[in-house]
């Protein structure tokens, strides 16, 4: 064998990627952030809260926290702007400011990227190639609709709710309010929405854009704060639509809690994803999607392929391959652009992980981690898989919300079907199979409100995404998206 | 299918090429390619981002898998003889540049460039000739007369043989006739080695091109190669994707490693590093040597030289200020 | 004259017709105040055994072709119409109403089935779509029945409001556990036995005569009742249930205010029983030679 030049100076074969990060001064990350309600930045009477950059666990910023007594105020704002500005506006007129915050966000991407990767621990390949064009896409998508609910099937001059009340979860902060934002507005909603306590960062910067846009006081009023602030945003009586994305044993006492109040509400709950590989895959890009199911945001996602369903004749070639593959997933620095998986969102999240791993562990499953090396500081978990899983454990039962995949075997599609179907949630679900009338017939069977044949995580403004069963109710995105915002209740009544 | 067939397969597959029936069988066995997740896969990995000393690696490692090519109807012996030159100092200016892997010919100009490379070894890395051969590019003459042309090519002194498969043959579904014909021709190469050109874009499909990647390595080829340059598409990130997947799978299964060349279509620095990428996450990092992988391509080395003088210079270079050829 | 033949009221369970497992009863007087039957009295574990039987109703029911279930709606509406006159009679004896108002509601609830054993094979049409997705993928939104409803049925026009809440349901696909109005239990029973004879399948509808108050926090609480229709419930109960509804993360229908079964039906009681399911299936370039996808 020849060598090669004497220039390459080191073993070619060991030819690896410099570090390349992305520089955090483009994030313009400030010191402190505030409240926006009515327009303004105003300081909130809560009390401070420290967000932490979970790539290194140091402080990232402080931000100025919502009291009720400001949820008031923030209601009350979103109160007057739906009566007032917002409700003269045509439809074409709201889209326009829905246009403008779409550019706007594309404008200050990179920055958004930036500083969302700091924030929220995620790397900055995700936040610059899905997260943040993806938050501007649903503005554009949703600005279109504003003049045109007419033709939404729900009659010629549908009419929205009213105040909206939102609570958005951290694992995508910018895309969940513009998940929440966009639609609420284009039907002609105003809106008070809650960012989540360890990812406020974006919707702040967010709320600039809105101001820059020069929205009427009041349309979008965005209030910082803990679960308590949260708590008493839905419970807040001056609301007309509540909508929330987070766990499901939160979305549970929301939902009790609006009983009697006749307010609308869209629930985007808890999942346990199943992906289903039979045994004519197409096996290397089943690997790829098992990677993007379950390592995609660290597998901080609600619709994450947790589990995986894998036919026994395959089984163990699947798993070398996914093995190999998972092994070259980069684990470390968000900032850095060749990262794959970056940082668990906060501590008490890496806590939650580690102990139903452990419990994973301490009830057999059989545990292989990625040799990636991790950094020395921040909350980082090696991808994980379980092997020799069953139903019964808690880590193929459990939302896990983290890099842990649960590998359980099946014999039959019909065996296939029972185990993906046998779980409270029903987000996602998804098959890899050559052959379209399996998949076909799988997706109509599946009790999942996504099902993603040969494919997970794809997202799209068009495309309606919400749950089965307790992964909650209502959707988010396309058509049925939109109808969440309006009153589409068509039942004639007595007098 | 030959007796002679049986020979050079490993043992895992000795069954596989008993007869047409079982190697057709095995081959449209093979797993399916999802077009559209393996071509997400090709984009997202081409977003790596390959900066400073890296960078510097790589472009001296693309460089030294260059398999300088020239394969037009026009080429002359003075043609050839500016590429040998050029292959052994890339950049007269910076003489540490490394040479290229081979010069990529024509077999009746083989002998050209055999001069014009003598003695070269001695004051470097050696510089082979590879030479096209078994009617190139299309591949379409009886097999004796590709028996010659390999043949001749061999004697003149190439010591590399880029074959063309009969594409006819595979899409046809004559998978027997495609693999006697490369083990006549690995025969025939002799100790030279030998790159199986799929023509991946006249293949058609990704499951196409896994399973003639296949049934080249099974035939023996050393290399298994995208594309002769004269059809489009020539090498893409996917198709390459497709074969460097099959070379690791073929190690995983015998325990022999085989190489891949892309050839086509390559013509920036920023082309070759991601192809680089590929080879390091898809085969693996062992695969990174100009043994192991290549790039069919004649333009590329112009920009991976003025890349490299920029790296170690701090400033961009035209096109001016790096020699033709 | 022959001594009349009185029939026995019983609750209507996976397409049978079986007694209370308590054994208890509750007298039904008609518009006069005079006893009328004796009606079924359902327990805890009645309902219990509706819905394990609406789960086994709704396997075979969900996955019936739109096409079928409209027939099989369609046939309940044959079915009603021919016995059109015990219903009228039953109205005016337990109501008080006049014939024509009685004519009329029967009539009503004839056209109301006939209506929605039309929308079977429109629901995805109507409230689905093909997304246009800015990536290499065919994606649709098709509607899928919720599960299990559990349907407290109004307590206003016995007949017409007992099909205009049932017949939605079940259009969609879904099976449902009907609480009989419990002054009407009579009608919703006599109704059963159209049903029984219409070639729905067992299990699609079960109902349940009885106390609302007393049978419905268990169907709200049932981790197998998927959704719930509160139009029959009085306010205070109607809370309650929805409160005890969270618990399993129910979809549940409340009417915004008495609704009026003699206006034409609107669509926000068949969606609000439909789940949106989105598909997604790569499509890409059929041939390397139309180039990537990306």
């Amino acid at each position: 064998m020849s060598r090669s030049t004497e220039s390459v100076a080191t073993d070619p074969t060991e030819w690896d990627y410099a570090p390349a990060p992305e520089s955090e001064a483009i994030g313009r990350v400030k010191e402190r952030y505030l409240p926006f309600i009515d327009g303004k930045f105003v300081e909130g009477s809560g009390d401070d809260l420290v967000s932490v950059n979970p790539g290194r666990d140091e402080p990232l910023s402080t931000v100025s926290t919502v009291s009720e007594a400001d949820l008031d105020t923030a209601v009350h704002a979103a109160r007057q702007a739906y009566e007032g500005p917002w409700s003269r506006l045509s439809g074409a007129e709201r889209g326009k400011y829905l246009f403008r915050i779409a550019r706007g966000i594309a404008e200050r991407s990179r920055e958004l990227a930036v500083l969302e990767a700091l924030d929220n621990g995620k790397p900055i390949k995700e936040t610059r190639d899905f997260d943040v064009p993806t938050a501007a896409q649903h503005f554009f998508y949703h600005a279109g609709w504003a003049d045109k609910l007419q033709h939404l099937g729900h009659g010629p001059d549908p009419k929205p709710l009213g105040v909206a009340g939102q609570v958005v979860p951290w694992n995508f902060p910018l895309l969940m309010a513009a998940w929440k934002i966009a639609p609420a507005l284009a039907a002609g909603n105003t809106v008070v929405i809650k960012p989540a306590e360890t990812t406020p960062l974006s919707a702040l910067v967010l709320a600039e854009i809105i101001a820059d846009a020069d929205l009427p006081p009041g349309v979008v009023n965005i209030v910082p704060g803990a679960g308590d602030v949260g708590a008493a945003l839905v419970r807040h009586p001056g609301l007309d639509k509540v909508a929330f994305t987070g766990s499901t044993t939160v979305g549970k006492q929301i939902q009790q809690t609006l009983a009697g109040t006749g307010r609308k509400l869209t629930l985007e709950l808890g999942g346990k994803g199943a992906t289903i590989v039979f045994s004519d895959a197409a096996i290397d890009q089943a690997v790829e999607g098992i990677v993007n199911a379950i390592f995609f945001n660290a597998g901080q996602v609600c619709c994450a392929g947790s589990r995986l369903l894998v036919q026994e004749s395959i089984a163990e070639e699947l798993l070398t391959r996914l093995r190999e593959r998972v092994d070259t997933l980069r684990v470390g620095d968000p900032l850095d652009k060749n990262t794959d998986v970056g940082a668990i969102n906060s501590r008490s999240q890496w806590d939650k992980i580690t102990e139903l791993t452990r419990a994973g562990v301490d009830e057999g499953a059989e545990l292989w981690q990625s040799s990636c090396p991790l950094p020395d500081k921040g909350f980082f978990v090696a991808p994980t898989i379980f092997t020799d899983a069953t139903q019964t454990m808690r880590i193929a039962r459990e939302e896990i919300f983290g890099p842990v995949l649960s590998v359980i075997t099946f014999r039959t599609p019909d065996e296939a079907l029972a185990k993906a179907n046998n779980s409270p949630y029903g987000l996602s679900a998804g098959v890899w199979t050559e052959k379209g009338s399996r998949a076909m017939a799988m997706a109509a069977r599946l009790r999942a409100g996504v099902i993603w044949d040969n494919t997970w995580n794809r997202f799209d403004p068009a495309a309606p995404f919400g749950g089965y069963q307790e992964s909650g109710f209502g959707r988010e995105g396309g058509p049925s998206g939109l109808a969440a915002y309006l009153d589409t209740d068509d039942e004639a009544l007595i007098g | 299918m030959s007796e002679t067939a049986t020979g050079v397969v490993p043992a895992a597959f000795a069954d596989v090429v008993a007869d047409e029936v079982r190697l057709r069988r095995f081959l449209d066995g093979l797993p399916g390619v999802d077009p559209v997740a393996l071509e997400q896969r090709a984009t997202a990995l081409a977003t790596r981002s390959i900066k400073k000393q890296s960078k510097l690696t790589a472009i001296d490692l693309a460089i030294s898998m260059v398999d300088l090519t020239t394969l037009e109807g026009a080429d002359t012996a003075g043609k050839v003889r500016n590429l040998v030159r050029k292959g052994l100092q890339p950049d007269p200016e910076r003489p540490d540049t490394p040479r290229v892997a081979a010069i990529c010919i024509y077999p009746d100009l083989v002998p050209v460039a055999a001069g014009a490379l003598a003695g070269s070894e001695n004051t470097g890395t050696k510089i082979n000739i590879a030479s096209v051969a078994t009617a190139f590019p299309s591949g379409r003459a009886a097999l004796p007369v590709k028996i010659a042309d390999v043949e001749s090519a061999v004697a003149a002194g190439a010591d590399e043989i880029d074959m063309v498969i009969d594409r006819g043959a595979f899409l046809a579904g004559h998978y027997g006739k495609v693999y006697d014909e490369i083990v006549a021709v690995k025969q025939a190469a002799g100790a030279a080695r030998l790159k199986v050109i799929l023509e991946t874009g006249e293949l058609a499909t990704y499951d196409n091109v896994r399973k003639a990647s296949w049934l080249a390595l099974l035939a023996g080829g050393d290399f298994i190669k995208t594309s002769t340059g004269k059809v489009s598409p020539a090498a893409t990130l996917p198709v390459t994707h497709v074969m460097l997947q099959a070379v690791h799978d073929w190690k995983r299964a015998t325990g022999e490693q085989r190489a891949v060349k892309p050839a086509g279509g390559i013509r920036t620095a920023k082309d070759a590093i991601r192809y680089l990428v590929a080879v390091r996450e898809v085969a693996g990092p062992e695969w990174l040597h100009p043994h192991w992988f290549r790039f069919g391509a004649s333009s590329v080395l112009n920009d991976l030289i003025m890349q490299r003088r920029t790296q170690l210079e701090g400033h961009y270079w035209g096109g001016d200020y790096v020699s033709l050829d | 004259m022959s001594i009349a033949v009185a029939k026995t009221y019983k609750l209507y369970v996976g397409g049978s017709f079986p007694r209370s497992e308590s054994g208890r009863t509750y007298q039904v007087a008609d518009a006069g105040g005079s006893f009328l039957a004796n009606a079924v009295l359902a327990s805890r574990k009645d309902a219990r055994d509706a819905v394990a039987a609406a789960r086994k109703g709704f396997s075979s029911w969900s996955k019936a072709t739109p096409y079928n279930r409209g027939q099989v709606i369609y046939r309940i509406a044959e079915m009603l119409q021919s016995r059109a006159p015990e219903f009228i009679e039953l109205l005016i004896t337990s109501r008080g109403v006049d014939h024509a108002a009685a004519v009329a509601e029967v009539d009503a609830a004839i056209d109301r089935l006939v209506h929605y054993a039309g929308w079977t094979d429109k629901l995805a049409a109507v409230f689905g779509s093909a997304n246009p997705v800015s990536a290499p993928y065919f994606s649709y939104s098709a509607p899928e029945p919720t599960g299990v409803v559990a349907i407290i049925a109004p307590t206003d026009a016995p007949l017409l409001g007992l099909v205009s809440v049932l017949a939605p349901v079940i259009t969609g696909g879904n099976a449902a556990v009907l609480i009989a109005a419990e002054a009407d239990p009579c009608i919703a029973i006599t109704f059963a036995e159209v049903l029984a004879t219409s070639d729905v399948p067992a299990g699609v509808v079960n109902i349940l005569t009885g106390s609302a108050t007393e049978i419905a926090p268990h169907l709200a609480a049932h981790a197998d009742v998927n959704a719930l229709d509160l139009t029959g419930a009085e306010a205070g109960l109607a809370t309650e249930l929805e409160g005890v509804a969270a618990g399993t993360v129910k979809r549940v229908y409340r009417p915004k205010g008495r609704p009026d079964f003699a206006a034409a039906p609107g669509t926000v009681r068949l969606r609000s029983f439909l789940e949106i399911k989105t598909v997604w299936h790569p499509t890409g370039s059929p041939s390397l030679a139309g180039g990537s996808s990306y």
